[in-house]
């Protein structure tokens, strides 16, 4: 056997010893340096999950174990009941198993979760529908039919313009109508806002996914959607919202105890041009709408200990047969939901003993 | 009796090498990730949970090869305290190897989202779900791996030292060089 025992090497020179230990600072301080890179360390600027996060908790405040935005909310339980219409375009077993069982959760858009309810005509609905496989399709869906912006970094000047000023406490109120000076890509929103009024129930919306997605068949072929539901129960025309500030959950309650409610599945298919990254635009003209299935919600939970409280309705969960468009507000929506789940999952605790102990 | 060997086994080296470029590839995938709002965000997922996986089955394997061939030894001069340090950071690094992974697994069942490798491979749940142990798994997750990360800093500048400054057969254990 070779004898390793090392030979005595001769001494370092003081210079040759200086570069080497030079050699080494220097690979490390690249390492470093690089993965400070990654980090965003030498760009402040970067838009980052908790950029996002913060700019919510600015405007709204920091409210312990609510979400940091669609704070004010119930959970609701039920079922899908898909028809045969998806089948040939998605392979994902919600659309193809007679039911799939799901939680979802109806919302106002605030951050504010004591947000009165008539103060936004925009409702949301985000639902978790539960695969026998063990994949889950998550989608939080909204009561207008497009988005404000179509970036984040849009999205984030939205939030800096109804940031309150220090020295009033309120947002400065020139900042808005300059936001929206400067992103005319909102005009197909606002001119939805014009005709948007707060509605008396969550139960007679239509919920648009508004981002688009992609059904992937068993053949592998790709459709692009944008999907929405819409509530087959229908109050009469120009029933407007009463007074008071927590109407929709009690409404949602009593309707419920007089039975199970229903909104149909609809999948919108794109037609060629149709913008797939752009959450911003409409898809004008005739378009092919399958009826997917049924949804329909049999109870509601207070959300405080309700089934939904601890779900992130992360719109990147998809089952295998659904999937993410490149709509940048996917990306962004799925980073900074999980910012803020991690937030408000470490303050569960104050939020869960809240009602418990206002009971007598 | 044998002499001791000089090199590790060439198992040894090849998982060294390729875990060492699996790890470093996933440390920066997930400050990635954890810092951008963009697609990227999305595609670095995508990237981080299947190569999360691959080093905990390779750790596993490369626990076992470690435990079932010779090592070579540290040379006889070397200062206590630097063997002390070399052996406390090996087994760092064997810990988190295998610790990162499980609680990435971990964090994701207690969140109570379905662990997804691909878009139809799924793995179980490792805990069920639980939010506030979410929060605890998530941050642990995050702060052990930087642990890492300086811990492998650390050996990469320990190892240039045996192999520039000390001169000595260290590195070349590692790399299977001769003189």
């Amino acid at each position: 056997m070779v004898d390793h025992s090392s030979p005595p090497r001769p001494p370092l020179s003081t210079a040759s010893l200086a570069i080497r230990l030079a050699c080494i600072g220097g690979v490390v301080a690249a390492v470093a340096g690089a993965f400070a890179y990654v980090n965003g360390t030498f760009d402040p600027q970067r838009l980052q999950p908790k950029t996002l996060v913060n700019a919510l908790e600015t405007n709204n405040g920091i409210h312990p174990g609510f979400r940091r935005n669609h704070a004010k909310g119930v959970c609701v339980a039920g079922y899908f009941e898909s028809s045969a219409e998806a089948r040939a375009y998605s392979s994902a077993q919600v659309f193809n198993a007679a039911r799939t069982p799901l939680i979802g959760r109806f919302a106002l858009p605030s951050g504010n979760p004591y947000a009165p309810d008539g103060s936004v005509p925009i409702r949301s609905f985000a639902v978790q529908f539960s695969q026998a496989n063990g994949q889950q399709w998550r989608t939080g869906m909204n009561s207008m039919p497009v988005f404000p912006v179509g970036t984040p970094e849009a999205f984030y000047q939205l939030l800096k313009a109804g940031a309150p000023d220090p020295a009033t406490g309120k947002p400065n109120p020139a900042n808005m109508p300059a936001f929206f000076a400067a992103h005319p890509e909102a005009a197909p929103f606002l001119a939805w806002v014009k005709t948007a009024k707060p509605s008396a129930s969550y139960a007679t919306e239509t919920y648009n996914g508004i981002n688009a997605f992609f059904l992937v068949g068993a053949d592998g072929k790709r459709q692009a959607v944008r999907w929405a539901v819409v509530a087959q129960s229908q109050d009469a025309v120009g029933d407007t919202a009463p007074a008071g500030s927590d109407f929709l959950e009690k409404d949602l309650v009593q309707r419920l105890a007089s039975g199970p409610l229903r909104w149909q599945l609809n999948l919108t298919l794109a037609n060629p041009g149709d913008p797939l990254d752009d959450a911003s635009k409409p898809w004008i003209g005739e378009h092919k709408i399958l009826n997917a299935g049924t949804l329909v919600l049999q109870s509601s939970q207070a959300q405080a200990d309700g089934d939904c409280r601890d779900i992130n309705f992360d719109p990147l969960i998809l089952p295998s047969g659904i999937e993410a468009s490149n709509d940048p507000l996917l990306a962004a929506r799925s980073a900074a939901y999980a910012s803020s789940y991690l937030r408000r999952a470490a303050e569960v605790s104050p939020l869960h003993r809240t009602p418990q102990e206002s009971k007598p | 009796m044998n002499a001791q060997p000089r090199f590790f086994a060439p198992l040894a080296r090849l998982l060294h090498w390729l875990m060492a470029l699996m790890i470093i590839a996933m440390l920066f995938i997930g400050a990635g990730l954890a810092a951008s709002v963009s697609e990227r965000h999305e595609w670095l997922i995508h990237l981080h949970k299947p190569l999360g996986i691959a080093i905990l089955a390779l750790v596993i394997v490369r626990l076992a090869v470690r435990f079932s061939t010779r090592q070579p030894p540290l040379p006889g001069d070397l200062p206590r305290w630097q063997v002390l340090a070399a052996k406390a950071s090996h087994w760092l690094l064997y810990a988190l190897m295998l610790v990162l992974p499980l609680l990435g697994w971990a964090m994701i069942s207690a969140a109570g989202d379905p662990v997804m490798l691909s878009h139809s491979v799924q793995l179980p749940a490792l805990v069920s779900a639980n939010a506030p142990l979410f929060a605890v798994l998530r941050k642990a997750h995050g702060y052990l791996a930087y642990v890492l990360f300086f811990t492998v800093l650390l050996h990469l500048a320990a190892a240039l030292f045996h192999g520039l400054i000390r001169r000595d057969d260290v590195l070349q254990s590692m790399t299977g060089t001769q003189d």
